[in-house]
C-alpha cells in the first residue's frame, strides 16, 4: 500500500519511493582552539566508504599542516602506520611562482605519524584550507585500508595550493577512529564532517 | 499521522522524520545550455551550505578548442569579476597514442586577476564530443574567509584525444560570492546540463 503525502508517493511496496541519496551525514564538529578533532564513532561496517569533509580550516600558528591519523582502538592511540604518496599544485599572488612536484617531504613510508593533508597553512584572519578524504572499508579485516585525499587551501605566503595523498593504513585490523591536528598549535576553527556513502 | 516501524518514528507530520538518515547533497537547480552565450546562477548560494558543487554533463561547445571557464559575482551577478589566485595543470594522451602530458599550465592559471578561470582547455568540436566535471566551492557567503574552490574534469581534447584538467583557487574577497557564471572562451555553450547541489 503507497503512503502518499501532500501528492507525493513516500512509502510504496515496502521500501521509500523518495530518493534519501548515498552520502549520509554521520556527525559534525565544530573546531574552536581545539588541539584536535577526533571522531571516534560512527565508523564501522555500515558504509563501504566513509567521506571526511573539512572547511575553513583556520590555525592558530602561521605556516602549519593539517594532519589526520587513524585509530584500531577506538581512539586510544592514534599511530597506524602508513605508506603514501602526495604532489601539489601551486601559484602565488604575485605570479612569481607556480609548480607541479611530487612531495617528498610529506608522503611517510610506513611510518606512524599523522599524515599531512595540507600544506602549510596561513593565519592570516581570511586564510584557511578546504578539502575531502575518502577511506575506503575502514572496517575490513581483509586488506589494508586506503585513502584519498584533495585540498584547496591559502599557502601561508599567499599562494594557493592544491594538495593531492594518497596511501594506505598498513594493516588488517579494523580502523574505526580518526583524529585531525595541526603539526603545532591549535585548530582555531573550522568545520570537519563525517559522511557514509552507500554503495547502492 | 505519523508513520511507526518497529517503533521507530519515519513519517511525521508530512515529512521524513530526522532520525531517517537521508542524503547530504541537495540539488538546488538545473540548467540546460542551448547555443547559450552564458549559464548564470544567480540564486540559491548562500550559507544554506557549507559547500556547493556544481556537476557538468556532456558540454559541448560550438568552437573549436574553445575552453569552458567560470568566474563569481558578489553582486548577484550584475558583474562576474571577483580577483582570484588559481592553479591548473593537465593530463593528456592522445588516441592515437602519439602524445602525453602532465603538465602545469601556467598560461592558464590566474595571479589576482579578474579574468574568467578555466575548467576545461581546448575542447573539441565534433559532435560525439563533450566536457564533464565537477566544482567544488567552499563556504561562498562567509565574510571571513576567501573563497576555495577546485574541480576536476574529464572531456575530448580536440587532438583527438582524452584530457584530464585539475583546476583549484580562491576568489580573493571578504565579500560573499552568490552568482557564478559558466562560459566558453570563444563562441557558445552548444549543449549540456549544469547542476547545482548543495551539501548539508
Amino acid at each position: 500500500m503507497p503512503f502518499i503525502s501532500n501528492g507525493t508517493t513516500i512509502l510504496d511496496n515496502g521500501a521509500f519511493n523518495v530518493s534519501l541519496g548515498n552520502q549520509v551525514l554521520i556527525s559534525e564538529q565544530t573546531a574552536s582552539a581545539s588541539a584536535s578533532v577526533s571522531f571516534t564513532s560512527g565508523i564501522d561496517s555500515t558504509y563501504p566508504i566513509y567521506k571526511f569533509e573539512f572547511i575553513n580550516i583556520h590555525p592558530q600558528t602561521d605556516d602549519v599542516r593539517f594532519r589526520f591519523q587513524g585509530s584500531t582502538d577506538g581512539g586510544s592511540n592514534y599511530n597506524v602506520a602508513i605508506t603514501s604518496t602526495t604532489f601539489r599544485a601551486y601559484h602565488d599572488e604575485g605570479d612569481t611562482a607556480t609548480a607541479l612536484e611530487y612531495r617528498t617531504p610529506d608522503d611517510q613510508a610506513n611510518g606512524t605519524s599523522y599524515q599531512m593533508l595540507v600544506n602549510p597553512l596561513g593565519n592570516d584572519n581570511d586564510q584557511s584550507g578546504n578539502g575531502e578524504i575518502f577511506i575506503f572499508s575502514p572496517s575490513s579485516t581483509t586488506f589494508v585500508k586506503h585513502f584519498i585525499s584533495r585540498a584547496v587551501s591559502s599557502f601561508y605566503l599567499d599562494y594557493v595550493l592544491d594538495d593531492f595523498v594518497a596511501g594506505y593504513f598498513n594493516t588488517t585490523s579494523a580502523l574505526n577512529a580518526f583524529s585531525f591536528n595541526m603539526e603545532s598549535g591549535n585548530i582555531d576553527s573550522g568545520t570537519i564532517k563525517l559522511y557514509g556513502i552507500k554503495d547502492s | 499521522m505519523a508513520v511507526v516501524s518497529g517503533g521507530t518514528t519515519l513519517i511525521d507530520n508530512g515529512a521524513l522524520d530526522a532520525g531517517v538518515p537521508t542524503g547530504s547533497l541537495t540539488l538546488l537547480s538545473t540548467q540546460t545550455a542551448s547555443a547559450s552565450a552564458t549559464i548564470d546562477f544567480t540564486s540559491g548560494i548562500d550559507s544554506t551550505y557549507d559547500s556547493y558543487v556544481f556537476k557538468f554533463y556532456n558540454i559541448h561547445p560550438s568552437a573549436n578548442t574553445a575552453a569552458i571557464q567560470f568566474q563569481g559575482s558578489t553582486d548577484g551577478g550584475s558583474s562576474y569579476g571577483v580577483t582570484m589566485t588559481s592553479t591548473i595543470f593537465t593530463v593528456l594522451h592522445t588516441e592515437d597514442g602519439a602524445e602525453t602530458g602532465f603538465t602545469y599550465q601556467a598560461g592558464d592559471d590566474i595571479a589576482q586577476g579578474t579574468g574568467f578561470m578555466k575548467l576545461h582547455r581546448h575542447c573539441g568540436i565534433d559532435n560525439d564530443m563533450s566536457q564533464n566535471g565537477e566544482l567544488t566551492i567552499y563556504n561562498p557567503s562567509s565574510t571571513t574567509f576567501v573563497k576555495h574552490f577546485m574541480s576536476r574534469f574529464s572531456g575530448s581534447w580536440h587532438a583527438p584525444g582524452e584530457m584530464e584538467n585539475f583546476t583549484a583557487g580562491y576568489f580573493n574577497t571578504t565579500s560573499a560570492v552568490n552568482a557564478i557564471q559558466f562560459k566558453f572562451s570563444s563562441g557558445n555553450i552548444d549543449d549540456g546540463i549544469i547542476k547545482m547541489y548543495g551539501v548539508a
